[in-house]
C-alpha cells in the first residue's frame, strides 16, 4: 500500500540511459475494494494535467469505482497521476448538475433542454440576422473537451456561423507553446518524444515545476536520476519547486527576464563552441543576426538583469553546452511571463544551433498545460484553423471550404482568430453578444477577475455556459447546460508528444446531462446550417463519425491522423500522429532529417515580428526563401509592463499544487485531494516576511492596482522579492453571502504577449501586509512541492491516511 | 546643402510620432496592447530622435533658409470608441508612413554627401520604423471589421 497524497511520485523504478522504462502499475479502488469486484476495465487516458497518461477505468453495479494504469502505454508503463487516481470520485458528487438551467427573473431554474436549447437558438438566428451578425458570437472553450467536440464546434463557428471569434483557455495555458513552435520551425506539433527521457544526458526544465504538473514525466525523469549514468539537470524557476531541488544547477531567475537569461546563455555556448556550425549552416536561418543580438549579454550583464550569479549562467552554459543528448521541457514560467513567445523560441535556437534535434535524447517538449489542449490547437476551436492550416494562406482556406462545400469567404480569414482576450473585449464593448462558455471557468481563471465578472454579468450580453457543475462562471450565465464528463462519453485526445489515445464510455451520465458533442450537434441541428449545395453542413451523430470526418480535414498536414481508427486505438498503446499509410505505426519523433515544415505552401505561419506582433507577408515570407530550414528567432530583452515600485514592491508569479487542477471544478470534489490542500496560500521568502513582519500562518492581505485577496502566509524557499499564488481556488465553496476574496487572478493584470496573445500571469507587483497574527497554526499549504517549509519547521506533513491508500506494484 | 531641412522634417516628425504613440496609449488603456505597444514604440521614436539630433545640428550650421510649408500637422488629438482607436491607430499609420519615406529620402542623401555615419543610422531605425507600420496595419486589420461591420 502507498499514500499517494504523501508521496504523488510513489516507488522508484531506477533505469540506465537506452533502456526501456520499467514498468509500474498504479491503482486505486475506493472503499476497500479488490480486482474481483469490478464488473469490466474501460480504456481511457488522463484528463486531470496535460501528460496524456493511459489508464483503464474500474466499472462495478454501473457505477466508477477505481482506476488503474495501463501498463501496455508508451507513456506511463502504468503509473498513474495522484490527480487521476483520486480525482474520478467528482463524477459523483452530489452537486452535479442534471438538467438545464436558464435565468428567469434574475435567477437560474431547472427547465428541460428543448427550453434551453430554443432560447439559445432564438437569441442566435436573431443576432446573425444582419450585416455582421457573425460577429456578434464568441466561443471560449477548453482544454478538456475531446477532439471531436472540439472539430465540431470549429465547423458550427467557422463554416456555420462564420465568426472568427472562437478561442479556448488553452490561450492561458499553450498558446505559446504553438506559436514557438510555428515561429520556428514552420508549423505546430512537437518535435520530440517522452522515450527522450529514457536517452537524454541532460534535462533542462525552463519555467517548468514537472514535479507537480505531469508527476509521471518528473517520475521517468527521477527513475532516469536514479539510475546508472543519470542525466544531469538544470532548472530555471524563481521558486524551490521539486525539481529545483532535484537539480545540479538551479538558477531561481528574477520573474519576466527569461529572454536575457536565454540571451546570455546562447552567447556562451557561441563563445565556447559549443555550436554544431555544419547543422546552423544547412538547416537554419538567421544565425548572424542570433549573434548579433545575444553578443550584448556578457554573464555579468545577464546577472544585473535576472538577480542570479554570473558563474551560475557560465556553469548553466557549460551543462547545455557539453551535452550530448538535450532534453528541454518548456512550461509557463516562460509562457506565461513577459517576452513569452521570444522565450520560448530561445529554448529551440539552444537546440538547434547545437542540433540536439530529431534522435533518441535530443528533443524539445514545449509543453501543454491541459490535457487536450493538443487537439484545441490541430483542430481549430481556438485561435488557429483546423489541420494546422495558415488562415493568411487562401488555398489553405479553400482546402476547408471544399472539404466543408461552403464558400471560401464563409471562413474567416481576414485577419487571424480572435484571442481570448480580444473576445472578452469585444464582450465589454458590447459588440459581442453571445458568449459561449464551454468546460472552462474564466470568472477564476482569466486575469482581472474585477473585470471579467462586469463582463459575464452585463445585461446585453447572452451567456451559455456548457458544465459539469454551477461554477462561479455558471453562476452568472443566462443558460446553462449540463455536461457529461470523462467516463461518461467517448472520444479521442493527444498528448503532447502526439500520442493519441481513445477515452471510451464507461457509464451514463446524470440526469439528463449530455455529451458535450451532442449539444453541438443539436444546435448545428436546430441552426440548421447548410452547405452550398443546400445539404445539412454537419450530419454526424457520433463520435466516431465525427473522427473519420476529421481524419480527411488532417490528411496531408502535419497531424495526419489517416491510419488511426477507433479500433486501432482500442487495446494497446496510444499512436503518435502523424500516422498514414506510410507510417502505420505512427511517428515518434518529427525533424529528423533537418527538413522543417517551413516551405511557404506547407507552413502554418508567415511570420511576425516578435516584439510587436506585426504580421509578415505572404511575400516577404517567400523572400527569405526557408527551403525547409528552421527560424532562429532572436529578439532583445525587454522589461515587463508592470515592475515592482514603491506601492507595490514584490512580484507576484501564480501556479499550481500537485493536488488540484485549474479551478478546482473536479478535484476540489475529491476528498483526498481536496484536503491536501484545501486553501489558498501565499509563499514568502523568510527575508522578505521578516520585512514585513508576518510568520508561517498567519493571515495576510494582498494587493495590486487591481484588487486584494487574503491568503495565509507560507515561509519556504521561493526567491526574495517574489511571492507566489496558486491560482486554484476561487469561491464555489464558499458561502455565497460571506465570500472572503481569495482568488489570484482578482490581481493579475490584463496584458499578454505580442505573438502568442498568452496573457502575463507571473509578473504582477504586488503590496502585502500582515491582517491578523496565525497564533502558530501553520498556513493550509501542503509540505509536498514548491510549498514544502524549510526543514525543521514545525508543520505536520501532507498526508492522505487509510482513504488514500492505493496499489503500486510490477503486477 | 538642403539636407537639413529634411533631417530636421525628420526629426520633428519623429518626436511627434513619440508624443501621438503616448497620447494614443494613455487614451486606449482599455486596450492593453494597444497601450503598452504605443508606449514601447514611443521610446523607440524617442531614440530615433536622438540619435538623428547630432546630424540636424551639423548640418544646419550651413543651411539655407527652411522653406515654407515644409512640415505637416497630421495628428490633432485622440478619439473614443471602437472606431475611435481604428481612427487613432490610422493617424499613427499616416504619421509612421512620412517617417519611412523621409528615411529613404534622408537615406539617398546621406549616400550623395557620403556621410557613413548618418547611413548607419539610417540602416539602423529604417527597419524600426517599417516594424511599426506593420503592427499598425495588422492591428488594424484585425480590428476593423468588428468596428466598421458589427458594433452598434
Amino acid at each position: 500500500m502507498v499514500d499517494r497524497i504523501a508521496d504523488p511520485w510513489g516507488e522508484r523504478t531506477p533505469y540506465g540511459p537506452g533502456q526501456q522504462w520499467p514498468v509500474r502499475v498504479d491503482r486505486y479502488l475506493a472503499d476497500g475494494r479488490t480486482d474481483a469486484d469490478v464488473d469490466r476495465w474501460v480504456q481511457s487516458a488522463s484528463v486531470l494535467h496535460s501528460n496524456g497518461d493511459a489508464l483503464d477505468i474500474a466499472v462495478a453495479d454501473g457505477r466508477i469505482v477505481g482506476v488503474r494504469g495501463r501498463v501496455v502505454d508508451r507513456i506511463n508503463r502504468g503509473r498513474v497521476d495522484p490527480k487521476d487516481l483520486y480525482g474520478w470520485q467528482a463524477n459523483h458528487s452530489p452537486d452535479r448538475l442534471t438538467r438545464p438551467l436558464v435565468r428567469d427573473g434574475g435567477r437560474l431554474v431547472e427547465t428541460d433542454w428543448d427550453t434551453a436549447m430554443g432560447r439559445i437558438v432564438a437569441r442566435s438566428k436573431d443576432l446573425l440576422d444582419g450585416p455582421g451578425g457573425w460577429g456578434h458570437f464568441g466561443f471560449y472553450t477548453s482544454g478538456q473537451l475531446f477532439l471531436e467536440e472540439y472539430y465540431t464546434l470549429g465547423v458550427i463557428g467557422k463554416a456555420g456561423l462564420g465568426t472568427p471569434h472562437m478561442d479556448g483557455n488553452t490561450r492561458l495555458c499553450t498558446a505559446t507553446a504553438a506559436a514557438s513552435m510555428k515561429a520556428s520551425f514552420g508549423t505546430d506539433g512537437q518535435p520530440g518524444s517522452y522515450t527522450d527521457v529514457d536517452h537524454c544526458d541532460a534535462i533542462a526544465l525552463w519555467g517548468h515545476n514537472v514535479a507537480e504538473t505531469q508527476t509521471v514525466l518528473w517520475m521517468r525523469m527521477l527513475d532516469r536520476r536514479r539510475g546508472p549514468n543519470p542525466p544531469a539537470m538544470l532548472a530555471v524557476d524563481p521558486r524551490a519547486t521539486p525539481v529545483a531541488r532535484e537539480a545540479d544547477l538551479h538558477l531561481a531567475v528574477r520573474n519576466g527576464t527569461n529572454v536575457a537569461l536565454m540571451n546570455g546563455l546562447l552567447r556562451e555556448i557561441i563563445r565556447q563552441g559549443w555550436y554544431d556550425n555544419d547543422y546552423v549552416d544547412a538547416h537554419t536561418l538567421g544565425f548572424e543576426e542570433l549573434c548579433r543580438i545575444v553578443d550584448g549579454y556578457p554573464p555579468s550583464r545577464v546577472a544585473d538583469i535576472c538577480d542570479v550569479p554570473a558563474a551560475d549562467v557560465e556553469r548553466a552554459a557549460e551543462l547545455l553546452g557539453t551535452s550530448q543528448r538535450l532534453l528541454s521541457t518548456v512550461l509557463q514560467g516562460f509562457y506565461q511571463s513577459n517576452q513569452a513567445t521570444a522565450a520560448a523560441c530561445a529554448v529551440n535556437n539552444l537546440h538547434l544551433i547545437r542540433a540536439m534535434i530529431g534522435r533518441p535524447g535530443a528533443g524539445i517538449y514545449q509543453m501543454n498545460g491541459q490535457p487536450t489542449a493538443q487537439n484545441n490547437r490541430e483542430t481549430g476551436a481556438d485561435g488557429d484553423l483546423p489541420g494546422l492550416r495558415n488562415w493568411d494562406n487562401e488555398r489553405h482556406v479553400e482546402e476547408l471550404a471544399r472539404l466543408w462545400n461552403v464558400e471560401v469567404d464563409t471562413i474567416p480569414h481576414w485577419a487571424p482568430p480572435t484571442h481570448a482576450m480580444q473576445i472578452f473585449r469585444y464582450a465589454e464593448q458590447g459588440s459581442i453578444k453571445l458568449l459561449w462558455i464551454s468546460a472552462t471557468n474564466p470568472a477564476v481563471s482569466l486575469p482581472e477577475l474585477h473585470r471579467i465578472r462586469q463582463i459575464l454579468t452585463r445585461p446585453e450580453l447572452f451567456v451559455v455556459v456548457q458544465d459539469l457543475f454551477l461554477t462561479e462562471t455558471a453562476e452568472l450565465a443566462d443558460v446553462v447546460l449540463p455536461a457529461a464528463t470523462w467516463g461518461e462519453k467517448t472520444g479521442t485526445f493527444t498528448s503532447v508528444d502526439r500520442t493519441v489515445h481513445i477515452s471510451d464510455k464507461a457509464v451514463d451520465p446524470p440526469g439528463e446531462a449530455r455529451p458535450d458533442l451532442d449539444i453541438f450537434l443539436d444546435y448545428a441541428r436546430r441552426m440548421d446550417f447548410r452547405d452550398r449545395d443546400g445539404q445539412p453542413l454537419i450530419d454526424w451523430s457520433g463520435p466516431e463519425e465525427v473522427f473519420e470526418a476529421w481524419k480527411e480535414c488532417s490528411r496531408g498536414r502535419p497531424c495526419d491522423y489517416t491510419g488511426i481508427t477507433y479500433e486501432k486505438l482500442r487495446g494497446g498503446s496510444g499512436i503518435q500522429w502523424p500516422c498514414t499509410d506510410e507510417h502505420p505505426d505512427g511517428t515518434e519523433r518529427l525533424y529528423t532529417d533537418g527538413h522543417f515544415h517551413t516551405d511557404p505552401d506547407y507552413c502554418e505561419t508567415y511570420g511576425h515580428d516578435l516584439a510587436t506582433g506585426a504580421e509578415f507577408t505572404e511575400a516577404e515570407y517567400r523572400a527569405k526563401e526557408p527551403h525547409g530550414r528552421a527560424f532562429l528567432h532572436t529578439v532583445d530583452y525587454q522589461p515587463s509592463p508592470e515592475v515592482p515600485d514603491d506601492e507595490h514592491p514584490l512580484l507576484l508569479t501564480t501556479g499550481r499544487t500537485v493536488y488540484q487542477f485549474h479551478t478546482r471544478t473536479k478535484t476540489g470534489r475529491a476528498p483526498q485531494l481536496n484536503q491536501a490542500a484545501p486553501d489558498v496560500w501565499v509563499e514568502l521568502n523568510p527575508a522578505d516576511a521578516a520585512r514585513f513582519g508576518i510568520a508561517e500562518g498567519d493571515l495576510v492581505g494582498v494587493s495590486s492596482t487591481r484588487g486584494a485577496i487574503q491568503a495565509r502566509a507560507r515561509l519556504c524557499g521561493i526567491r526574495p522579492g517574489v511571492v507566489f499564488l496558486p491560482f486554484h481556488y476561487g469561491y464555489f465553496d464558499q458561502d455565497p453571502a460571506a465570500r472572503t476574496p481569495r482568488a489570484a487572478n482578482e490581481l493579475t493584470i490584463t496584458a499578454w504577449d505580442p505573438v502568442s496573445k498568452q496573457p502575463l500571469f507571473k509578473v504582477a507587483a504586488v503590496a502585502v501586509t500582515k491582517l491578523a497574527d496565525g497564533r502558530g497554526v501553520p498556513s493550509p499549504a501542503p509540505t509536498v512541492g514548491g510549498s514544502a517549509p524549510p526543514a525543521g519547521a514545525d508543520v505536520p506533513p501532507t498526508v492522505g491516511g487509510p482513504a488514500a491508500e492505493a496499489t503500486s506494484g510490477k503486477e | 546643402m538642403h539636407l537639413a531641412h529634411y533631417l530636421g522634417l525628420l526629426h520633428r516628425a519623429q518626436v511627434n510620432l513619440a508624443d501621438a504613440f503616448r497620447q494614443v496609449a494613455e487614451a486606449h488603456a482599455e486596450e492593453p496592447d494597444v497601450e503598452h505597444l504605443c508606449q514601447q514604440q514611443a521610446k523607440r521614436c524617442d531614440a530615433h530622435a536622438e540619435q538623428l539630433h547630432p546630424f540636424v545640428v551639423r548640418y544646419s550650421e550651413d543651411a539655407p533658409d527652411e522653406p515654407d510649408r515644409l512640415h505637416s500637422q497630421l495628428f490633432t488629438g485622440t478619439r473614443t470608441g471602437g472606431i475611435g482607436v481604428l481612427r487613432d491607430l490610422q493617424d499613427l499609420y499616416l504619421m509612421a508612413a512620412e517617417c519611412d519615406i523621409t528615411w529613404t529620402v534622408v537615406g539617398q542623401a546621406a549616400y550623395g554627401a557620403r556621410d557613413e555615419e548618418l547611413l548607419a543610422v539610417v540602416r539602423r531605425c529604417e527597419g524600426e520604423t517599417a516594424i511599426q507600420l506593420k503592427w499598425l496595419r495588422t492591428r488594424m486589420k484585425a480590428a476593423a471589421p468588428q468596428a466598421l461591420v458589427v458594433a452598434d
